[in-house]
């Protein structure tokens, strides 16, 4: 049976992780590598690694963390941010990264999913849509960090990501980003049934319940951000929890 | 111990870092091959591997891989297919057409089809495996559970004409077969290099079974 997946995602500028100082065992707490490490010991299903480092030389350091988190962590890595051309994912790939995930590079150049997927495969392209409701049933894709409302129907914009050649949709709430109330399920429900590749939810994570939820609205992944880096909760946690509710988890012995 | 080396061939089509990073995770030495006459050199090799069939089985013939593959597992030695890799040692494909694949398990790959909406494809994600109860499987999930989770990601998988080289199987809509080994033929559709510690474990068989 195939498990719902938990995903630990890292918000990494100038090479330290920027969420995240609660860890106990570490012996530099901001250290992507020793962080993404920690996530894998305790049973992540995937590491997300987003950068949000602006500059030229943030990227340079990224594609050797990149290196050196792959050296340790034994489950597939995502990165993204900032990519905006073929050759940023050759190199993001040539580093160790499994995937890479698209955002506002995508939607101004929507060619560049098609040209990533013909030479990488669909398996590593994820794009990432941040959608905000914007009258009853319509969301928007929003860009720049959630800065620019495109006027893209968010759904409309997942279905032609697929047939450009997406493999995963990393489908961000802006609404419930940050309020911890829960996932968007409306939103959830309305991409996830538009498309036939698997939709990772984020945005809006606050109690334990939430994650069985998002699992019933279609969800086949979620991305965990700073709940699991504050310790609010344990991977270990809502692993057990989705287990008790029937849902199917892989648990580390 | 002397460090054993593994051999990946490197044909253009997919991330073979993962890989060279969970061998020599496995103590082992991970020689990149590009070239079809190196690889009689070493007494394992892995064939990694994403994507279409098609492009990379043309692209194994292109190269001359395809008989210098043959010719290596005809000698004996040990060959693993992870993935792609994995579904081009069967004999044909059916991913935009019919290709022919490097034909060493008679069998065939197609694509999954559902009409239940919830089975995305592709397959993405860890899914748990029925181990057979055979010596062959033994061998690749030795200290292994039975329904132990690996990492999948694909849209089509294998069917073998004999069940015999099965040595698991994984639930996806159907039941389809996860590993084979056959011989001195080990393959995956899952990603041992992205299974954590038990793909890892499939790996240091591998390994130990090159250096027996």
């Amino acid at each position: 049976m195939l498990g719902i997946r938990l995903i630990a995602c890292l918000d990494v500028t100038n090479g330290r992780v920027v969420k995240g100082t609660n860890f106990v065992n570490l012996k530099d707490a901001g250290d992507p590598v020793e962080v993404a490490r920690q996530y894998y010991l305790d049973g992540a299903d995937e590491i997300v690694f987003l950068d949000i480092t602006a500059t030229h030389e943030g990227r340079n350091t990224t594609i050797d963390l990149v290196k050196k988190i792959a050296e340790r962590v034994f489950i597939p890595l995502t990165v993204g941010g900032g990519i905006r051309t073929v050759e940023d994912i050759r190199n993001l790939l040539n580093a160790g990264a499994d995937k890479i995930s698209l955002n506002s590079s995508a939607v101004k150049d929507p060619e560049i999913v098609k040209k990533a997927s013909d030479k990488f495969g669909i398996q590593c392209i994820v794009i990432a849509v941040d959608a905000k409701k914007v009258e009853k049933n319509r969301w928007n894709v929003f860009v720049n960090g959630g800065r620019i409302d495109t006027g893209i129907d968010a759904v409309i914009w997942s279905r032609k990501v697929v047939e450009l050649g997406a493999g995963e949709i990393l489908l961000t709430s802006m609404d419930k980003d940050g309020t911890k109330n829960g996932y968007d399920l409306e939103l959830l429900r309305a991409v996830s049934s538009s498309v036939e590749i698997p939709v990772i939810a984020s945005g809006g994570a606050g109690k334990i319940e939430h994650f069985s939820k998002a699992c019933e609205s279609g969800a086949s992944a979620i991305l965990v951000a700073s709940l699991f880096h504050y310790r609010e909760l344990t991977i270990e946690e809502v692993k057990n929890y989705l287990k008790s509710k029937g849902i199917f988890v892989r648990i580390i012995s | 111990m002397r460090r054993i080396k593994i051999a990946i061939i490197d044909y253009g089509f997919g991330n073979i870092k993962s890989v060279i990073n969970a061998l020599h995770y496995c103590n082992a030495e991970a020689c990149v091959v590009d070239s079809p006459l190196r690889i009689s050199n070493f007494g394992g090799t892995i064939l990694p591997g994403v994507g279409a069939f098609w492009p990379a089985a043309d692209f194994l013939r292109l190269k001359g891989f395809d008989k210098a593959i043959r010719d290596y597992v005809n000698s004996g030695k040990i060959l693993y297919g992870i993935c792609l890799g994995f579904q081009l040692f069967f004999t044909k494909g059916y991913e935009n057409g019919n290709h022919e694949g490097l034909n060493l398990i008679p069998g065939e790959v197609k694509k999954f089809k559902f009409k239940d909406e919830l089975l995305k494809i592709p397959h993405v994600g860890w899914n748990n495996v029925s181990i057979k109860d055979s010596l062959c499987a033994k061998k690749m999930f030795f200290s292994i559970d039975d329904k132990e989770s690996f990492y999948f990601v694909h849209s089509y998988y294998v069917i073998p004409e004999n069940s015999l080289c099965v040595s698991s199987t994984c639930e996806y809509g159907l039941k389809f077969c996860s590993s084979v080994t056959y011989e001195n033929l080990w393959g995956s559709q899952f990603h041992p290099e992205k299974s954590g510690e038990k793909g890892l474990k499939i790996l240091s068989n591998f390994v130990n079974e090159v250096s027996k």
